[in-house]
């Protein structure tokens, strides 16, 4: 890679910034611009949700670096500018400012966006999302004691707003349309707990609950009402419904999608001279045989590797299992894996002690691990996983052997 | 503003100065000191931010919590003197302190 190169990267959340940071650290010495539509730098999303919305963390500390480090590495970040065409026979991208900028390469990172509730009144004065630092800051003065606040969807982005609003004196209602929380995600065992610790603090959810309306009045929605009759009063609501890949700038440039932007383990795309990275990226999922899109800090920053070292012509970073993590109350969960299509799941510990695991097997092939305030489940998993040991579900059960003995006795029989 | 010094493996120190109340792990993602990757940004989710403590310092780093020292039993090459640095709260008590990045996290 020569000096004169031009690296343009669209997007600038945890991939788009950990590509940049990435590149500098291996060298690269030409022009490298990161184009943002939000108007803040590269920042963590993570804390959003749970230390930024209680308040207890300042907006500095969620930026991925200081400004001064993009100025002192010779990065140029646009903020508060999107990316709005991408010509790939002329090698440029068109912005929203009116300028249009080359690249010889081109990076890809424009994330997700939640998906819409598709109701009317949906886009109330009190109807948040949560997936901005701008979300938040908008949200944040609405979320005050004794507040009714309704959440919409029951997923790990949902019950963390709950449980952040509950430690703030809100009132809180979950709806969730499946018949269990976190259904898209995992296993009964940990939708009961889940269930059960949000009730123990305060939270009304209600499981197979379909919202039929929004009632509003002079613009702001006043109550949720359910296809079974009931009302909700709310003083605001929350959508937490899933997102949506950004993909259509690369769609409309002829770049190959399918739920996400298509790329290899090297994250590049049918283009060569562009790749995707991060929540917008549908890439290999090596451990599993398969490809999918993840949404997790783990990808971004894996992935902004990735694309790094391969534009520098260096070795691959190896390919971690996927993980994430999710803190609500005083529980901390801690995932490695990916545990659909799992056919038995076996439990490690009592859920009622708030400290246990639920161990997740394919074809008697460990696949994935819940560690509910469990860290030594969730690490002896994810090394088992790295390398597809040969364990049994009676092994990781057996609690007369630590998970070191157990990690021990399954490596020994790697090979 | 307190003094930190990071070293890596082979010796190289790089000094920077930490803002009361943040953590040794933020003073040196602000400062991009490899070898401090910092993944989960502070959750104690994820190890990548290990660290060999001066042992002359370790006791006024304060006491790890259970979810820490699990963390660092499963880490490569944990010492005595291990702690994830997004678990050290910076304060005056920590001028000068060295601590050095592991092998494993270059």
């Amino acid at each position: 890679m020569s000096a004169d190169q031009k690296i343009v990267i669209i997007g600038a959340g945890q991939a788009g910034g950990q590509a940049a940071v990435s590149l500098r650290q291996a060298g690269f010495e030409g022009m490298i611009t990161i184009v943002g539509d939000e108007p803040a730098p590269p920042y963590q999303r993570p804390p959003l949700s749970k230390a930024y919305l209680k308040g207890k963390l300042d907006r500095e500390r969620l930026f991925l670096k200081p400004l001064q480090f993009y100025e002192d590495s010779n990065i140029t970040l646009k903020t508060g500018v999107s990316a709005q065409k991408i010509d790939r026979a002329a090698k440029t991208v068109a912005l929203s400012d009116g300028e249009t900028i080359d690249y010889d390469t081109l990076i890809i990172a424009t994330g997700s966006r939640p998906r819409a509730l598709p109701l009317p009144g949906a886009e109330s004065s009190n109807v948040f999302d949560l997936r901005t630092l701008s979300d938040i800051d908008v949200l944040k003065p609405n979320v005050q004691e004794g507040r009714r606040l309704l959440i919409v969807g029951a997923g790990y982005i949902g019950l963390e707003a709950a449980a952040a609003a509950r430690e703030l004196g809100l009132e809180v209602t979950v709806l969730e349309m499946a018949d269990r929380v976190l259904a898209r995600v995992t296993s009964p065992v940990m939708s009961e707990f889940y269930q059960k610790l949000h009730e123990t603090h305060g939270v009304t959810i209600k499981t197979g609950a379909m919202l039929a309306e929004l009632q509003t009045q002079d613009g702001a929605v006043t109550a949720g009402v359910l296809k079974s009759g009931d009302v909700i009063p709310c003083d605001l609501v929350l959508v937490g419904i899933g997102i949506l890949p950004n993909q259509e700038i690369a769609a409309d440039a002829g770049i190959a999608c399918k739920n996400g932007v298509l790329v290899d383990r090297d994250a590049r795309t049918n283009d060569p001279s562009v790749y995707a990275i991060g929540d917008c990226a549908h890439r290999p999922l090596v451990h599993y045989g398969r490809d999918g899109r993840l949404e997790s800090v783990h990808n971004a920053i894996e992935q902004g590797k990735i694309v790094a070292a391969h534009i520098m012509d260096a070795k691959r970073p190896v390919e971690d299992v996927p993980w994430f993590w999710s803190d609500q109350y005083d529980v901390k969960l801690q995932i490695a894996g990916l545990s659909q299509d799992y056919d038995e799941a076996v439990v490690r510990g009592e859920p009622t002690t708030n400290s246990f695991a639920v161990f997740y097997f394919r074809s008697g092939r460990l696949i994935s691990v819940d560690a509910v305030n469990a860290p030594a489940e969730f690490l002896t998993a994810k090394r088992l996983i790295a390398v597809n040991a040969d364990i049994s579900p009676e092994l990781v059960v057996d609690q007369t052997k630590t998970m070191k003995d157990i990690l021990a006795e399954a490596m020994a029989g790697q090979k | 503003m307190v003094k930190i010094i990071f070293a890596d493996h082979s010796g190289t120190e790089r000094e920077v100065d930490a803002n009361v109340g943040e953590s040794v792990m933020e003073a040196a993602v602000r400062n991009n000191i490899p070898g401090i990757d910092a993944d989960c940004g502070g959750a104690c989710a994820c190890a990548t931010c290990h660290v060999y403590v001066d042992p002359e310092f370790l006791a006024k780093t304060g006491e790890q919590e259970a979810m820490e020292q699990s963390m660092l039993d499963f880490a490569d090459g944990v010492q005595e003197n291990s702690r994830l640095s997004c678990q050290i709260s910076v304060g005056a008590e920590l001028e000068g302190m060295k601590v050095t990045t592991p092998e494993s996290q270059h």
